[in-house]
C-alpha cells in the first residue's frame, strides 16, 4: 500500500498541472506583499474610516507579518479549493481518461486501497499546499513586514469590532487555523474524489466540484435571515470559514482581550465535526459507488 | 490438459442488453487462444468480466482453477493484460511506466530487467522518450511489455493488432509466437482480424451477439478437407429437409434460404447424387474454407453451429 502511495504522488509529482496550484499561489502572495509593501497604509486608512474617531492606532504597526497572513488567507482560502480540485476531480476520472484506470485495476490491488490511496495523494497535496501557502504567506511575510501584535477587524452583527492580539498569543492561532483549513479543503477534494469516480474525463468533475463550491460559497455569503437559518446550515461551505474563529480572541468583563483564549471554541469544534462528518460521507459513497463501477473506460 | 480459464454460463447485461449471454468456454495452459467477433459481439465486456473490471450479472469464472471472485488478488498476479488501446501515463518515459507498472505488481525489477523487457518490444532505444511521442505501434509494444513486466503464465490480449500498420501486425504476431513456444504462456488473444487469428491461434471461441457460435481447434475447425457447402438448388426448402433426414448432413443449417452444410469435402459428390436422385435440380454447389469465410457464414444469422 505504501509503495502504491509512492507511485501515487510520483505521479502527481510529474504531471505540469500540479505546479499551477503553487505558481498561482506564489504569484498572488507576491502581489499581495508588493501591494501591501508599497501602499498598505491606504488600505488602512479604508478599513479604518468607520473607527478611527474610537480607536487610536497606529497604522505603520497595524501592517504586519501576522496581519498580512490573515489578509492574505481571507482571500487565498476562497481561490485555493479550485487548485485542490485540479488534483481531486482528476483522482479517477484522469486514469479512466487515459485509459490507465484499467490497467491499475488489473493489478493486485483491491479497489478500495486504490480509492484510498487516491484520497491520500490528494490529502498529502492540500496539505503540502497549505505548507506552501504558510510559508509564503506567514513566514515570508514576517521577514517582509516584521512582527506585532495582530489587529482583526469584524462585523458582528450590526457592529463593527476591531481584536487585537498580543504578538506572542498569534503563532498558534495560525498553527490551528492551518490545520483547520486542511480539513476543509478536505472536504473539497473528497467531494472532487466523489465526483471523479462518476466520469471518464477529468474536466467533468473538476468544473462540476467548482461549480459546486462557488454556488454555495455564495449563498454561504448572502445574509438574509430564511437562508441564515434554513439553508447555511445545510452547505458545508458555511463551515469553511470557521478557522477565522481561531483569531476571535475572548474578551473580559474589562473588554479587555484574554491571552490564549478563543470566543466560541465549541462553534469551531461544531463545525470541524460537520465538515468531517462530509468527508467521512463523500468519501463512503465514493468507496461505494467505485466498488460497483463496470469500468467501461 | 489444465484449464487456466474456465467460463461457465457467463452473463452481463447492461440495463437490458444482453452483451453477454450464457457463455461457457475453456482455455487450457499452452493455448494461444483466438477469441472472435465481430465489433460488438461481447469479446472485451467478456475481456473485462475476466479482469474483474466488470462484474458479471450471472455465471462462474474460474481461472488457474480458483475462482476469481474469492481469489482476486492471488489470480489476477499471475495474470498480465493488454486492453483495446494500451494508453499508458504519457507524461512518463517508457521507462518510466514499465518501472511503475512494475512496482504495481509488487515487483522492485533492476534497470538491466526493465531494459531487457522493452527490448523483446523493440522499445530499448526509446527508452527513454516520453509515451506521447510513441506512435501507435510503439505504444501497443509498450503495453505488452507492461503486461508482461510481472511474468504472468496467462497474458489476456484484447484487439492488440488494433491502429497497427502491417510490419506492426507482423511483428506483434511473432512476438505472440515467442512467448508461446519460448516462454510457455497461456494467450488469449481477442481480434475481428480474423486472418490473424487464424495464423497463431491453436484454438479459438467464436461468439457473436454475446453468445458462442463455436469453439474447438483451429486444426479441427478449419481442417482444409472439411469445409462449409452452400447449396442452391430448385427447391431449396424441400431439399434442406430431406438433408437434414440424413444422418451424416444432420448439422445442416438453414441460412437466409440457403443450405450451409459443414462437411468432408469429398462428401460433395454423394451430396449432389442424393439430391439428384430426389428429383432436386442444383443450381450451384460452393466450398467456404478460410476462417473470414467461415466466421462470415457462421455470424450473418442468428442461429448457431
Amino acid at each position: 500500500m505504501f509503495s502504491l502511495l509512492q507511485i501515487e504522488l510520483f505521479k502527481i509529482s510529474r504531471r505540469p498541472r500540479t505546479y499551477i496550484a503553487f505558481a498561482a499561489i506564489t504569484a498572488i502572495v507576491l502581489i499581495f506583499q508588493f501591494a501591501f509593501k508599497a501602499d498598505g497604509e491606504s488600505y488602512m486608512n479604508l478599513m479604518l474610516q468607520n473607527v478611527q474617531d474610537s480607536f487610536d492606532l497606529d497604522k505603520s504597526k497595524a501592517i504586519n507579518g501576522y496581519f498580512m497572513c490573515y489578509i492574505i488567507l481571507n482571500t487565498l482560502l476562497v481561490q485555493v479549493p479550485i487548485l485542490v480540485t485540479l488534483i481531486a476531480g482528476d483522482a479517477i476520472s484522469g486514469e479512466a481518461n487515459m485509459g490507465t484506470l484499467r490497467l491499475m485495476l488489473t493489478k493486485p490491488y483491491s479497489r478500495s486501497q486504490i480509492l484510498f490511496v487516491k484520497f491520500l495523494a490528494a490529502l498529502l497535496f492540500t496539505v503540502i499546499l497549505l505548507i506552501w501557502i504558510a510559508i509564503l504567506s506567514l513566514f515570508v511575510s514576517l521577514l517582509l513586514f516584521g512582527a506585532d501584535d495582530m489587529l482583526i477587524f469584524r462585523v458582528k452583527g450590526d457592529e463593527s469590532q476591531i481584536l487585537q492580539i498580543s504578538k506572542d498569543d498569534v503563532l498558534w492561532r495560525y498553527f490551528a487555523a492551518f490545520g483547520y483549513a486542511a480539513v476543509a479543503l478536505t472536504v473539497i477534494a473528497t467531494l472532487g474524489i466523489l465526483l471523479s469516480v462518476f466520469a471518464e474525463n477529468s474536466i467533468g468533475p473538476i468544473v462540476a466540484t467548482v461549480c459546486i463550491v462557488l454556488f454555495f460559497t455564495i449563498v454561504s455569503n448572502i445574509n438574509v435571515p430564511i437562508i441564515d437559518k434554513h439553508v447555511k446550515p445545510w452547505l458545508f461551505t458555511s463551515y469553511m470559514v470557521g478557522w477565522k474563529g481561531f483569531f476571535y480572541i475572548g474578551i473580559d468583563n474589562e473588554g479587555q482581550p484574554i491571552k490564549g483564549s478563543i470566543e466560541n471554541w465549541p462553534a469551531i469544534r461544531n463545525s470541524l465535526l460537520i465538515l468531517i462528518a462530509h468527508v467521512v460521507t463523500f468519501l463512503g459513497i465514493a468507496f461505494y459507488s467505485f466498488q460497483k463501477k463496470d469500468i467501461l473506460s | 490438459m489444465t484449464p487456466i480459464i474456465e467460463v461457465n454460463q457467463l452473463c452481463k447485461t447492461f440495463d437490458r442488453f444482453n452483451a453477454v449471454n450464457n457463455l461457457s468456454f475453456t482455455v487450457n495452459q499452452g493455448d494461444i487462444f483466438g477469441f472472435l467477433g465481430e465489433n460488438g459481439a461481447g469479446k472485451s465486456t467478456t475481456i473485462r468480466m475476466l479482469l474483474t473490471l466488470i462484474q458479471p450479472t450471472s455465471g462462474s469464472i474460474q481461472l488457474f482453477g480458483a475462482s476469481l471472485q474469492q481469489n482476486r488478488k492471488s489470480i489476477l498476479q499471475r495474470v498480465g493484460a493488454v486492453i483495446e488501446k494500451p494508453d499508458l501515463y504519457k507524461y512518463l518515459s517508457a521507462y518510466e511506466n514499465l518501472n511503475l507498472f512494475a512496482k504495481m505488481s509488487g515487483l522492485k525489477l533492476p534497470k538491466d530487467t526493465l531494459m531487457q523487457q522493452l527490448d523483446l518490444v523493440g522499445l530499448a532505444e526509446r527508452s527513454h522518450s516520453k509515451v506521447k511521442t510513441f506512435s501507435q505501434g510503439m505504444k501497443q509494444r509498450l503495453g505488452i511489455a507492461v503486461a508482461l513486466v510481472h511474468d504472468p503464465q496467462l497474458i489476456i490480449l484484447d484487439e492488440p493488432t488494433n491502429g497497427l500498420d502491417p510490419q506492426g501486425i507482423v511483428d506483434i504476431r511473432n512476438l505472440i509466437n515467442r512467448l508461446s513456444q519460448e516462454r510457455g504462456k497461456t494467450i488469449l488473444v481477442s481480434s475481428h482480424l480474423l486472418s490473424e487469428i487464424e495464423l497463431i491461434a491453436n484454438r479459438l471461441l467464436i461468439i457473436h451477439k454475446g453468445e458462442k457460435i463455436v469453439e474447438g481447434s483451429v486444426k479441427n475447425l478449419l481442417d482444409p478437407a472439411e469445409t462449409i457447402v452452400k447449396i442452391e438448388t430448385s427447391d431449396n426448402q424441400t431439399a434442406f429437409k430431406l438433408i437434414k433426414n440424413e444422418q451424416q448432413f444432420e448439422n445442416a443449417e438453414w441460412n437466409e434460404n440457403e443450405i450451409h452444410i459443414k462437411m468432408h469435402k469429398n462428401e460433395t459428390a454423394f451430396l449432389i447424387r442424393f439430391l439428384t436422385e430426389k428429383n432436386i435440380d442444383i443450381f450451384s454447389v460452393k466450398h467456404v474454407n478460410s476462417l473470414e469465410d467461415y466466421f462470415l457464414n457462421l455470424t450473418k444469422s442468428d442461429t448457431h453451429v
